[in-house]
């Protein structure tokens, strides 16, 4: 079905017409329309699928916008395929502008990973591009979206399911999609030159005079001292975000059907430019069964933060009559809610926004002073600070860095001891007093492919100077590097750890590959991702096996981070010498 | 004696920015010493205990670490232009240059009004404006600024324009080098050469040098500092102090420090663009410019009750 916003009020009335005769489309996945743009997404399938770019207006819990959809929606269609069997997406591009479709953790040719500069040169307006898939060699939940400008804020995503070709390791009766994101009435030029002209333009929790955060006086010198914010948790906030479930605002009460002691899959999608989400269902226990796409073994959680461009699947087995999914934004400025309804209309209470989050001395990267077993609340404060004079810490000793790391003015902190932070649930879930999902509880379900260990290793530090908006590898803006990237001999493996030498949590992407977490598991369980967050001040490690020939983009899926220069280009060199 | 006083003028900024690029910290104070803290007693076990996960992170200690090394030969070593081969040459390099435009290399306008302001000052009645905008990228952008004053329904008494070229020197500081011409008294142009940015503390500071066309050497720092009241009630202290290496009688300027000013604002955001303040401003002529200022029958110290907006867009 190729569905265009020329054409929204047929098919408008086409889906109309489908409703009233109960229509196969699910509740959850079929969109409420609230204008031109719907929210929600239909499903699209088939050996052969067309997506059409548009734009239009959206109205989004009585706020207005301009965006851009794919299919009339937003998100866009859930691209249903399925593993073994190649497949053909033709994408028509209908606005005045180039755009692209970047398939988020599929394995494919790199001509058709579609990054304009790097995989092929966009698509123009007017044009339609051809993706040409062959068998797909993989199963899982993963999403697409536009890396072309900042469309993706605007509403160009949408999720992907890859059926597996046998059968499924997770069994469930019902099987949900749910997307999170954000809206926001802003055009995302408007956002990312506010980032650039008015530092933490967005974060309406300060410090102030009146707050009530934990923080001696001594603590909020320390952080002036620093120029820096100890609520610097999102660049991009609820001051402007609305938080989206499949592209719903927590008014619109979207809700998932299911009967008391059915297994209901989850697969949740972070599809957001900017938020990391902090998901947990009071009441009800969720196992963690899927990660970036790759079966995990199951761990059960309460509570589990989710980076931008990340997916987990869960399971959960409710009982009452309705449980609330809160998604809430990782600073607590917002959240996104969806209910698990045993019928229709059933409610539960929707907790209220926990305490905004403070960063701490292992958010600066002084990681071994930060000793979770000490009880620092018998200390008469929250926060491992405050007895030492803090203010005296060297945030900036650069003779630690790797000579290939550029110091200059887009670099304003280096971390002192970057400890490995993948034991870590994220930011403000430390002390959250039930179990948090952290990297180093998963590990794969199906034995890795590559029992090698790495030939080499590399260090790569991610940079950025928060005041200038400044955001980099090793000190140096995409722009500087365009024709300097990483690169990589064909089936080469190698054991890359990145260490965080600022205070944000940064999701980084590579595309085209997996690569495994150097997170304890042994060797051929080394549970395999497509966007590991590397926490403040801290560090990750993964061991990729460089076998996917071709360039191929890695950056950070923060959009802003990556728009500023956070972007790298990785070349796998083809085995017949073919650069 | 001129000589002195210019060298103390220039040196003030540098020890500053000098301070603020090597440390980021307090000159005197020593960093922590983390090799002489015993960490053999710490439990680190109980890292795992409160994240609640296994204990692995041990295990990974033990991982022996590859060697770091250059990329081997075969992961080449020419440019990447792997899908050149697939769309050509030529279809990729519009697309090729858009990604590094995008991707770091922006350009961006600015403007801020700091202070659009009336003074209320002992049955005189006057005006301000302090603006500066800039345009460019990261590291240099082609800064503007404006100043000036007069009374309603009198005369300009003061006004001047700067073009400056700003090149980021550090994280916090952009060295700035132009001209300024005034454009009220007797004609001035001068070159000037200074620093702009935010030191520890979260001071907004500007300090700058000034040689004219007559040979004066005069300088000036102005420093501001926001404190949060709540997240939309700021109360701004600033100061400015006006240097001069020798007597400027035609500008009623006298050697040493030339004037001192300090101000409290008080604005309220409705929203970070936009902000309207009250406050209030002492001023001071010192020293031979207090002279000066006498003899023109002007009071040397001046309290004015000010009115305004900041902005920026």
């Amino acid at each position: 079905m190729q569905v265009s916003i020329n054409t929204t009020r047929r098919s408008l009335i086409k889906s109309a017409v489908a409703i009233g005769g109960l229509a196969a489309m699910p509740a959850w996945a079929r969109g409420v329309s609230h204008g031109p743009i719907r929210q929600g997404f239909d499903e699209v399938s088939g050996r052969v699928i067309d997506l059409a770019v548009g734009e239009g207006p959206i109205a989004v819990a009585g706020r207005r916008g301009h965006a851009f959809a794919v299919n009339g929606s937003i998100p866009g269609p859930l691209v249903r395929l399925k593993e073994g069997e190649p497949v053909t997406l033709r994408v028509a591009n209908r606005l005045a502008e180039d755009t692209s479709i970047h398939w988020h953790g599929l394995l494919v040719p790199f001509q058709f990973d579609g990054v304009p500069g790097v995989s092929f040169p966009g698509i123009k307006p007017g044009e339609t591009f051809v993706y040409e898939m062959p068998a797909l060699r993989q199963a899982g939940t993963y999403w697409w979206h536009s890396h072309s400008g900042l469309q993706e804020q605007a509403g160009h995503y949408g999720p992907l399911i890859v059926d597996p070709a046998g059968p499924d390791p997770v069994e469930a009766d019902r099987d949900y999609v749910l997307m999170l994101s954000e809206f926001t009435p802003l055009h995302p030029h408007t956002i990312m030159a506010k980032l650039k002209k008015g530092e933490e333009y967005f974060n309406r929790q300060k410090t102030s005079w009146t707050d009530e955060y934990p923080l001696s006086g001594a603590d909020r010198r320390m952080w002036a001292g620093m120029r820096m914010m100890p609520t610097d948790i999102a660049d991009v906030t609820g001051s402007t975000y609305t938080y989206l479930a499949n592209g719903h605002a927590p008014s619109d009460g979207l809700e998932y059907l299911f009967k008391p002691g059915e297994r209901v899959r989850l697969r949740v999608i972070n599809g957001s430019a900017m938020s990391f989400f902090n998901v947990r269902i009071p009441g009800v226990r969720m196992t963690v069964v899927q990660a970036d796409g790759k079966n995990v073994r199951p761990v059960e959680v309460d509570e589990f933060q989710i980076g931008t461009a990340e997916t987990y699947d869960i399971v959960v087995e409710p009982t009452g009559e309705a449980h609330t999914i809160v998604a809430e934004a990782m600073d607590r400025s917002g959240m996104a809610v969806a209910t698990l309804a045993s019928r229709p209309g059933a409610r539960a209470p929707v907790p209220p926004l926990r305490d905004p989050v403070l960063l701490t001395m292992k958010d600066m990267g002084h990681g071994s002073m930060d000793h979770s077993g000490m009880d620092h609340a018998a200390m008469g404060h929250d926060m491992p600070m405050g007895e030492m004079d803090h203010g005296a810490m060297n945030m900036r000793d650069t003779s630690t860095l790797p000579a290939d790391v550029k110091v200059g003015p887009g670099l304003d902190m280096v971390s002192a001891e970057p400890i490995d932070r993948m034991g870590d649930p994220g930011l403000g879930l430390d002390k959250i007093g039930h179990k948090v999902l952290t990297y180093n509880d998963l590990s794969a379900l199906e034995p890795n492919d590559d029992s090698r260990s790495p030939s080499r290793s590399m260090e790569i530090h991610l940079t950025g100077n928060m005041e200038r908006y400044m955001w980099s590898f090793d000190g140096k803006k995409f722009n500087a590097v365009a024709d300097q990237p990483i690169r990589f001999a064909f089936n080469e493996r190698v054991r890359v750890k990145l260490v965080n030498d600022t205070m944000m949590a940064h999701p980084i992407h590579l595309h085209g590959h997996f690569f495994e977490l150097v997170n304890g598991a042994d060797r051929m369980h080394q549970p395999q991702k497509h966007t590991v967050i590397v926490q403040p001040g801290g560090s990750a490690t993964f061991d990729l096996t460089a076998d996917e020939v071709g360039d191929w983009a890695f950056h950070c899926h923060l959009l802003y981070h990556m728009h500023a220069g956070m972007f790298q280009v990785v070349t796998v060199a083809s085995p017949e010498g073919v650069a | 004696m001129r000589t002195v006083i210019a060298f103390a003028i220039v040196a003030v900024p540098v020890p500053a920015l000098a301070q603020h690029e090597g440390h980021g910290q307090p000159e005197g104070e020593k960093p922590v010493d983390h090799s002489a803290m015993d960490h053999s007693q710490m439990d680190h076990g109980a890292v795992a205990a409160t994240s609640g996960g296994p204990v692995l992170q041990g295990l990974k200690l033990d991982i022996p670490k590859p060697p770091e090394a250059p990329p081997p030969a075969a992961a080449g070593s020419g440019p990447p232009r792997a899908a050149d081969a697939i769309w050509g040459a030529e279809a990729m390099r519009e697309s090729r240059e858009a990604l590094a435009r995008e991707n770091g290399g922006m350009t961006l306008f600015w403007v801020q009004g700091d202070r659009l302001e009336l003074r209320s000052r002992e049955g005189h009645d006057g005006f301000l404006w302090d603006i500066q905008g800039w345009y460019g990228g990261d590291i240099d952008k082609l800064w503007v600024k404006t100043e000036g004053e007069g009374e309603v329904n009198g005369p300009l008494e003061d006004a001047e324009v700067q073009a400056l070229w700003s090149h980021a020197i550090g994280p916090w500081f952009d060295l700035q080098a132009g001209v300024r011409q005034d454009l009220t008294g007797p004609e001035r142009t001068h070159a000037v050469i200074g620093v702009q940015g935010l030191a520890p503390y979260l001071f907004e500071v500007d300090a700058a040098a000034f040689v004219s066309n007559k040979g004066d050497i005069t300088a000036r720092i102005e420093a501001e500092l926001d404190q949060r009241i709540t997240q939309s009630l700021i109360l701004q202290p600033r100061m400015e102090l006006g240097l001069s290496a020798q007597d400027i009688p035609e500008l009623g300027v006298g050697a040493g420090i030339d004037h001192f000013e300090a101000g409290l604002r008080l604005r309220y955001e409705f929203a970070p663009e936009f902000a309207p303040y009250v406050g209030i401003e002492q001023e001071w002529k010192l020293g031979d410019s207090a002279n000066f200022a006498r003899l023109e029958g002007e009071d040397p110290s001046v309290t004015s009750v000010v009115v305004g907006v900041r902005f920026w867009f």
